[in-house]
């Protein structure tokens, strides 16, 4: 019979002296569970946005879009659909704005009709959207306008065409993406783009037809029905029920990688409960002694901590979700840039649940790992110290312990992955990265005690020595530690790679600057103009569209109504830009057949090079036919080979590439790359092209890649402050684990003291060890690293991998040095006060 | 050197909060090398904190000890802690061996502490004089307390100390096994020329030595010979 009241009773009076130490507990709660609630309240706030923002994100009931106008029969289909309609088409385009005698790359939209028929074109004045309906009006983008001193009133010319600004876009429909930090967006209506002679064969237009259904209307039955025969025609349909869906696919990787840092910050937290409980637990072997020697139940006095632990790691975890849900607050400000809707900061009542359930579960579970031992101290204990286990035997609610700690992580993981496997991959990899860490830890031990250097000097070999003598904390710290570097490192590593990428993009001699849209007369003044600036022609490409219409003797038709078919949708069903040469170019290798040569004659047969991708997902071999049609010419050919083309060089790259002396005489658009020195003569350079050229639009590469590195930059930014929470448990961790092995150490120290070791010596002592033990946890965690960051890497982001040695050197030496300055700082104790008072208050 | 230990108007004050609490006043005496002397007074008259005083393990509110030619007032606590490596030996009542090192380690510590080359084989030396060779390897916790005992004794003598002091050190321990720690204490003390100093409660171990110091109060009550010095 357990008598509760003395137990409440008891446990609050022995608390009392004590709660200062439960504070290092508390806190690795606090951040573990803010972590979760900030990020979970963030998800569910986010989740619930996008139910209630789709439709005004999306504009409209249904949209249908592509790179080419629907076709007559699919135009019956939807001029039959009830409601109102408009339409919009989108190019990126050259803008000239005289008043700066700036040009700029622009995302040029032409709308006509009512469009967005939910939310609305924010503008300034609020009125301007209805200046769209004037041919010579434009709506420029905002953020743009402000950056360049561009004025409402001022022209700004497209194509062949003045138009004047008519007001300043707030917000655009195109949705955010990395376009708008190069190609910000403008506004002509519809009648007036086509106008502009943007708009040609060869263009890379987006037409959208938008769609307000009545409320009666069903449109998921419509677009089930009708969704292979817009798909056939590489037309694409969106629905606000599918932009939900979509929106939280797009939300996924934000979601996993949010989830994975309260994952690791709730993992340090529980490292954290699980040491600084064992540190009080220690700290009470005197007291429990003497309970038991007068006559407590090894169970009572067990429960009488746990009381104490409960709730004060209830408090903690009610701490945690208010600090989380304040935390919260500051998310969809870091989120801002990236997210194409507004995320509200609302209490989220379930996030909070959840950080309750699960803070008050794995407090319990991470905190019976020391308390259990609490029931089997013996009351001997009051007459000698042992450090042996008190008694032998198994306890087997030690390891049910354990084993809920496996089972409740997979749990907890397949929650937060949505997929059992995965959760399993990844309570499989934290336990491998448990296992290794211990191993090593073991091993050093051994290895330590195996091989000790009985020459070295007095304080080294004691620092050395204490790795491996009993109480030794090489274990807990190195686990701690290393698995905290493992974690933090990992992430660096990815950012730092992420950026790599990016930045090789842009290096050296790569060409910077792609002209496209070249009509094929203008090619000779371009090509003037361009040595005029003393820029390399570094390539000149000729494009022809042209479509698929059947392989290996088959139609297309008949291979789409063939289930067995192998060949993937997106490959044939798409508008193919393909080139003729006669040669390959540097970044290309043959890997089957012969690179085409030039036709001979007309009337043989056309043997063209597939890039090997794209020959298999169509599941065709050298010799196969391939049928296509070039704006209206019918083309047999055949495969003569296949290529391997190098995607991460900046130059045109084509799937299809036909020999000389066939497509020469078919409509075409030239592409034109050179390299410019400088972001001036770029500059320059572009605003000529611009005003001798209207039709031809120059990008630049380099504030393309600028724009992209912004944006890693400001990604950067977030994993850098969401990793602040694992930091900061982690942190704690080191501290609570450091705070153990002080304990342990005191008494050795003070008696050193008493038989003439200097302030040097112990600090020295203390130095060795804590650099030992840093050392050795920081490389393992960084190797840890390394292997998991290469894995993600190579199967997972598909990154090229480079190892970033200065900045894992910092990590190391980092590590190292603020272990090795916590563990001295744990040794002032004992050099500030009187070996004679540390020795009667018998540590 | 004519006093290995002098003691002049030595006082120690606590402070507890507001109040003060003065455990040691002007308490004078001084030993002269080889000699040996018992501290001796009930429970709370000083005893032990002028043991700390003497060996340098803590510092006098005023009042000067000199220990082997030292100043211990003036020094810091590095400077004390050479004085104590170089010249003084410890025995506590609870042992106070370093739990988590062998016993060998135990003893070898402040050899090693000084920087000799022979620390083991004068620390083995020292295990096999307290009888204890064989138990070299075992930590304290599975030693019993009078070997516990031992092995402080040999950890006190493994530097030749000049001074030796002992708090209560058969305190702990049985009749038969104090009495194999008393006299181990006195041979080595003699066979080294060792002056010892030795806190007690135990009339019948301090009339083992050559004098006596009575403190009650924490005043010197009474300092008396019991044999005449060698």
């Amino acid at each position: 019979m357990i008598d509760w009241s003395f137990i409440r009773q008891l446990a609050w009076r022995d608390s009392r002296k004590n709660r200062g130490r439960l504070v290092l507990f508390m806190s690795s709660i606090i951040l573990g569970i803010a972590a979760l609630v900030a990020i979970n309240s963030f998800n569910y706030n986010l989740q619930d946005d996008i139910d209630e923002q789709a439709a005004s994100l999306l504009g409209a009931d249904l949209v249908v879009s592509g790179n080419q106008p629907v076709t007559d029969s699919l135009g019956v289909l939807l001029a039959a659909l009830p409601g109102e309609k408009a339409t919009k088409l989108d190019l990126f385009s050259m803008a000239y704005f005289p008043a700066t005698d700036r040009t700029q790359f622009v995302r040029l939209q032409g709308l006509a009709g009512n469009f967005p028929f939910y939310g609305s074109l924010k503008t300034e004045p609020a009125t301007a959207r209805q200046e769209l309906t004037n041919p010579h009006a434009a709506l420029v983008d905002n953020g743009f306008m402000d950056q360049y001193g561009i004025q409402i009133g001022d022209s700004i010319r497209l194509g062949n065409r003045s138009f004047f600004i008519a007001g300043r876009l707030l917000n655009d429909f195109a949705s955010a993406n990395v376009a708008a930090g190069f190609a910000p967006p403008v506004y002509v209506a519809q009648s007036a783009l086509e106008q502009t002679g943007l708009v040609q064969a060869g263009s890379l237009v987006n037409y959208n037809y938008y769609y307000k259904l009545p409320a009666a209307f069903e449109v998921k039955p419509w677009t089930d029905k009708y969704d292979n025969a817009f798909r056939n025609e590489s037309l694409r349909l969106q629905t606000i029920a599918g932009q939900k869906e979509n929106l939280s696919d797009a939300f996924a990787n934000l979601n996993s990688f949010l989830n994975l840092v309260a994952l690791v910050s709730l993992l340090l937290g529980c490292i954290g409960v699980a040491s600084s409980v064992l540190i009080y637990v220690r700290t009470k072997i005197p007291s429990i002694a003497i309970f038991r020697c007068l006559g407590m139940k090894g169970r009572d006095v067990f429960l009488v901590y746990l009381l104490q632990i409960l709730v004060l790691g209830g408090l903690g975890v009610v701490f945690g979700a208010v600090l989380g849900t304040v935390v919260q607050l500051v998310l969809p400000i870091l989120f801002k840039d990236f997210l194409p809707l507004e995320v509200s900061t609302s209490i989220s009542w379930p996030a909070i649940g959840e950080g309750l359930v699960i803070g008050i579960f794995i407090t319990m579970l991470f905190a019976l790992v020391p308390l259990l031992p609490v029931r089997r101290i013996s009351p001997l204990r009051i007459l000698r110290t042992a450090f042996e286990q008190d008694l032998g035997q198994r306890d087997y609610a030690q390891w049910a312990v354990y084993l809920a700690i496996v089972a409740g992580l997979q749990a907890f993981l397949w929650y937060l992955t949505g997929s059992f496997v995965n959760g399993l991959m990844f309570t499989g990899g934290l336990l491998v990265s448990f296992l290794l860490l211990f191993a090593v830890a073991r091993l050093i031990t051994w290895g330590v005690q195996r091989f000790f250097p009985r020459r070295w000097s007095f304080v080294f070999r004691q620092g050395l020595a204490n790795l491996f003598r009993p109480n030794n904390q090489t274990a807990t710290l190195l686990v701690s530690i290393g698995l905290g570097t493992a974690i933090l490192t990992t992430l660096f590593i990815i950012q730092g790679l992420l950026l790599e990428n990016v930045g090789e993009m842009d290096a050296g001699n790569q060409p910077n600057v792609i002209l496209y849209g070249i009509e094929k007369e203008q090619m000779t003044g371009l090509s003037e103009l361009t040595t005029s600036f003393k820029l390399p022609i570094v390539q000149q490409v000729p494009i022809v569209t042209m479509r698929m219409t059947g392989w290996q003797g088959r139609t297309k038709a008949d291979w789409l109504a063939d289930s067995t078919r192998q060949a993937e949708r997106w490959a044939f069903n798409r508008e193919i830009r393909v080139t003729f040469r006669d040669s390959l170019d540097g970044f290309e290798e043959v890997l089957s057949g012969t690179f085409p040569k030039p036709r001979a004659a007309h009337g043989d047969s056309v043997f063209i090079s597939l890039e090997e991708g794209f020959a298999e997902s169509m599941h065709v071999k050298v010799g196969d036919e391939i049928s296509f049609n070039v704006q209206g010419m019918p083309l047999t050919t055949f495969v003569g080979s296949t290529r391997k083309v190098d995607f991460t060089k900046m130059r045109t790259r084509f799937l299809v590439i036909f020999p000389a002396g066939v497509l020469e005489n078919a409509p075409q658009f030239q592409v034109l790359v050179t390299k410019s020195p400088n972001p001036a003569t770029t500059a320059r350079y572009r605003t000529a092209v611009v005003k001798a050229f209207p039709n031809v639009s120059v990008v630049d590469l380099s504030s393309i890649l600028t724009a992209l590195s912004d944006i890693l930059a400001k990604v950067s930014y977030v994993i850098q402050f969401m990793a602040v929470f694992s930091i900061l448990t982690g942190f704690i961790v080191l501290v609570s684990s450091l705070l153990l092995s002080k304990l342990q150490r005191i008494k050795e120290s003070v008696l050193l003291r008493t038989l003439g070791a200097s302030s040097k010596q112990l600090l020295q002592i203390s130095a060795t060890e804590y650099a030992l033990l840093g050392t050795l946890a920081a490389a393992t965690g960084i190797f840890i690293a390394l292997v998991s960051s290469w894995l993600l890497a190579s199967f997972q982001l598909k990154l090229t991998f480079y190892v970033p040695w200065l900045a894992i050197g910092v990590i190391f030496v980092l590590v190292v040095a603020i272990i090795v300055v916590i563990g001295l700082l744990n040794s002032r104790d004992v050099l500030r006060k009187s070996p004679l008072e540390v020795l009667r208050r018998e540590v | 050197m004519s006093t290995i230990l002098a003691v002049n108007q030595l006082t120690k004050t606590y402070q507890s909060g507001d109040r003060s609490l003065t455990v040691l006043a002007d308490v004078s005496f001084a030993i002269q090398p080889g000699e040996s002397l018992a501290i001796v007074g009930p429970s709370g008259s000083g005893k032990t904190t002028l043991l700390g005083l003497c060996a340098g393990l803590d510092r006098a509110g005023s009042g000067e000890v000199i220990l082997c030619d030292a100043l211990l007032n003036e020094l810091s606590e590095d400077a004390r802690a050479a004085v104590r490596n170089r010249n003084v030996g410890f025995i506590f009542q609870n042992f106070q061996l370093i739990p988590t090192l062998t016993a060998l380690e135990n003893v070898m510590i402040p050899a090693e502490l000084n920087g000799r080359k022979d620390a083991r084989v004068a620390a083995l030396a020292l295990l096999e004089k307290v009888g204890l060779a064989d138990r070299s390897h075992h930590y304290p916790s599975q030693l019993s307390g009078g070997e516990q005992q031992r092995v402080a004794l040999a950890r006190a003598f493994c530097n030749n100390p000049q001074i030796l002091f002992a708090d209560e050190p058969t305190g702990n321990l049985d009749e038969s096994t104090g009495q194999m720690v008393e006299d181990l204490l006195f041979s080595l003390n003699q066979e080294m020329g060792t002056t010892l100093v030795i806190v007690t409660h135990d009339l019948e171990l301090a009339g083992k030595t050559q004098r006596i110091i009575q403190l009650k109060g924490g005043q010197v009550f009474s300092d008396t010979r019991t044999q005449t010095p060698a």
